[in-house]
């Protein structure tokens, strides 16, 4: 299998891909049961690029960071504020005579300062707290993402961020086909990163810091390419989120939701991207879809079925996640990739005897 | 005297909290002392000692629920370590933090199933929960009591710990975790028994807590667990009396922080919480073994 051969298809997959998705989304009706579907695909694909940006991370980097649910928040209202249309303002700040911004910005123009607000954050606070090592990175991280939800609820911050009011009434995308191909692109990016040098010394620094850097990699420089770059992502995923929910408020972003990702990672295989986004589907379909029917009653004749009720399907939930957290340690892929040409030559009956297929994406 | 009157409640307020978040802080100091994990799990194991109080005080007399909720806190600590941490404890730190989080996820699913995501009322324990007068300010019993109560405890513990044999199992296991297995220290007894004393003063804080901020939901120990942890490190973690003066640190500049509040023109109150993650940040730039703690070196 040449490499030119496995674009090619790559490219005919993500176009068929696409274009299902397109058929899916016209023939689906808001009410009909499959509705949950669409639901999930676009859920799933922003919890895709978020858990991507935190395998970099934790997966890539060795960085063991718990701020992701904050720089999303970040993300989530810079494209809020920013692309509210100025007629709405009015409405939306109502407590704020109207905000302090007075214009709108296009919706890609909105995606993209999202995604640098978060990632400047990140730089100016990775400046102090990447000098940290694990475990007090992680509760550091964490500390920050709770200041910054304190902050963006503060009252006197209210003519920008609406204090504890919801930012709402900012465009949303009108087809599931958005956030796929936005993530996509963005996955795609942390793939080549990963791919290039840079992904070389983040995973040499992940492996031993003190080899590393004896081999001369800078290790300053690189954690902080590394935490701001992933930030940059989650600010992304963050407003492409605000656009799926149609509204924002930044309660909602707190450390539950971190762990909710950083189990997304661990389920996928720390250190395998695709593993990443396998998962975010999974955990999405059946936290949001799947396991529903745990939570209703239901009668076998004259038997109601025992423990059914509202809330039991997230015990389950919790409980699976435990079984993998505990036996099944290296999650769904491992540090393995899923590639295109190694299933082609597995089901296409061309099996080298060897190791050929190993590592194509590593 | 008017001043002190309105202000005092604020000052009262935080050395009570702070003696309850030093409770809670303690089994986190332990617990990273000798396995290096943070125990995500604390807080939740907090929450869950309110609520079995709520469920258990329904229909039991309160002389009988409140030993039957500190035993079977206990319990549910030692069958966490056992369940959860014990299998990991040859594999990379980050994996039993992992599974840390994972448990305080169980736990906070567990809660909203059991209690269908409302709050529950938390009962009067009589005698702490009446009220008092303080030098003209009205307050709940408790909050005069838990200061005095946390340093009883944490005295016995310090004995506990500097004079008996397990103690100085605990001390060794800390200082060396493998060498102290080669001395014939049975590592899991220790491991089970710190879980145990941090989940008896956790059961011990939640109903000192619990009797002042009276509704139990299923989040309510996240916030309390993640300052405790802060206030360990900003005492230097492992070290017991450090933690409780981080504690009472946080919980005394909190509640100054509300009192504050009254007289500067923006509303500060917000930062109520975020303060400690501050205080977190700045100890580790400046000092990150924290006030207390000994200079560790990474050996290649």
């Amino acid at each position: 299998m040449n490499k030119k051969k496995e674009v090619l298809i790559s490219v005919i997959l993500i176009a068929a891909l696409l274009g299902i998705l397109r058929i899916l989304e016209l023939n689906i009706k808001p009410t009909s049961q499959w509705a949950m579907l669409l639901t999930v695909l676009k859920k799933g694909s922003i919890y895709a690029l978020v858990a991507v940006s935190m395998n970099l991370l934790n997966g890539f980097t060795g960085l063991f960071s718990l701020g992701q649910a904050g720089f999303m928040m970040i993300g989530a209202y810079t494209f809020g504020v920013l692309t509210i249309p100025p007629a709405d303002r009015e409405m939306v700040y109502m407590y704020y005579d109207g905000g302090i911004i007075k214009f709108a910005v296009p919706v890609v123009v909105g995606l993209l300062a999202a995604g640098a607000m978060a990632a400047l954050f990140a730089f100016l606070i990775g400046l102090p707290v990447l000098r940290l090592k694990s475990d007090y990175l992680a509760i550091a991280t964490l500390g920050f993402a709770e200041i910054m939800r304190a902050l963006f609820q503060w009252d006197t911050l209210g003519p920008l961020t609406n204090g504890s009011n919801m930012i709402r009434n900012y465009p949303t995308f009108k087809t599931i086909l958005f956030p796929f191909i936005v993530s996509g692109v963005c996955i795609a990016v942390i793939v080549l990163l990963i791919n290039s040098t840079y992904g070389r010394a983040f995973k040499a620094i992940r492996d031993d810091e003190i080899a590393a850097e004896a081999m001369g990699i800078n290790l300053a420089h690189h954690k902080r390419i590394a935490f701001t770059v992933s930030s940059f992502f989650a600010g992304v995923s963050g407003a492409l989120l605000a656009m799926f929910q149609t509204n924002v408020q930044a309660k909602s972003f707190n450390s539950a939701m971190t762990y909710e990702i950083l189990l997304i990672v661990v389920i996928g295989g720390i250190g395998s991207v695709t593993g990443s986004v396998i998962s975010s589907f999974l955990f999405i379909a059946s936290s949001e879809w799947l396991l529903r029917f745990l939570d209703e009653q239901h009668k076998i004749g004259d038997f109601t079925v025992p423990l059914l009720r509202s809330g039991f399907r997230k015990v389950v939930f919790a409980v699976i996640i435990m079984v993998i957290v505990l036996f099944f340690r290296q999650g769904i892929m491992g540090t393995r990739e899923f590639s295109i040409g190694r299933l082609l030559e597995r089901f296409g009956g061309k099996k080298k005897n060897g190791t050929e297929g190993g590592g194509k994406l590593q | 005297m008017d001043m002190l009157s309105k202000n005092l409640p604020y000052l009262l307020a935080g050395i009570s909290v702070g003696g309850q978040y030093a409770l809670i802080a303690i089994g986190y100091t332990m617990v990273y002392g000798i396995l290096r994990l943070i125990n995500f799990a604390h807080g939740d194991i907090f929450m869950v000692a309110g609520l079995m109080m709520v469920y258990l005080s329904a229909s039991l007399p309160m002389y009988l629920s409140i030993p039957l909720v500190i035993l079977l806190t206990v319990l549910i600590g030692f069958l966490v370590e056992r369940v959860a941490y014990k299998p990991l404890r040859q594999a990379p730190r980050m994996s039993v933090m992992i599974s840390a989080i994972g448990v305080s996820y169980l736990l906070q699913n567990l809660a909203l199933y059991i209690t269908g995501g409302l709050a529950q009322q938390y009962p009067t324990i009589p005698w702490i929960s009446d009220q008092i007068t303080v030098f003209g300010a009205s307050t709940k019993r408790v909050t005069v009591i838990t200061p005095f109560l946390t340093i009883i405890l944490v005295v016995l513990l310090v004995t506990l710990i500097k004079k008996t044999k397990i103690g100085m199992a605990m001390r060794a296991a800390s200082k060396d975790f493998e060498t102290s297995q080669l001395m014939g220290i049975k590592i899991n007894n220790v491991i089970s028994t710190t879980f145990i004393i941090g989940s008896f003063l956790a059961a011990v804080g939640s109903l000192l807590f619990f009797s002042n901020y009276t509704g139990v939901t299923p989040t309510i120990g996240t916030m309390p667990g993640l300052k405790a942890f802060v206030a360990a490190v900003f005492g230097g973690i492992g070290s017991i009396p450090g933690a409780v003066i981080g504690a009472f640190i946080i919980g005394i500049c909190e509640n100054l922080i509300m009192m504050l509040n009254q007289f500067v023109k923006v509303d500060i109150s917000n930062f109520k919480d975020a303060f400690a993650f501050l205080l977190l940040i700045i100890i580790l730039l400046f000092k990150p073994t924290g006030l207390f703690g000994e200079k560790q070196t990474d050996k290649v």
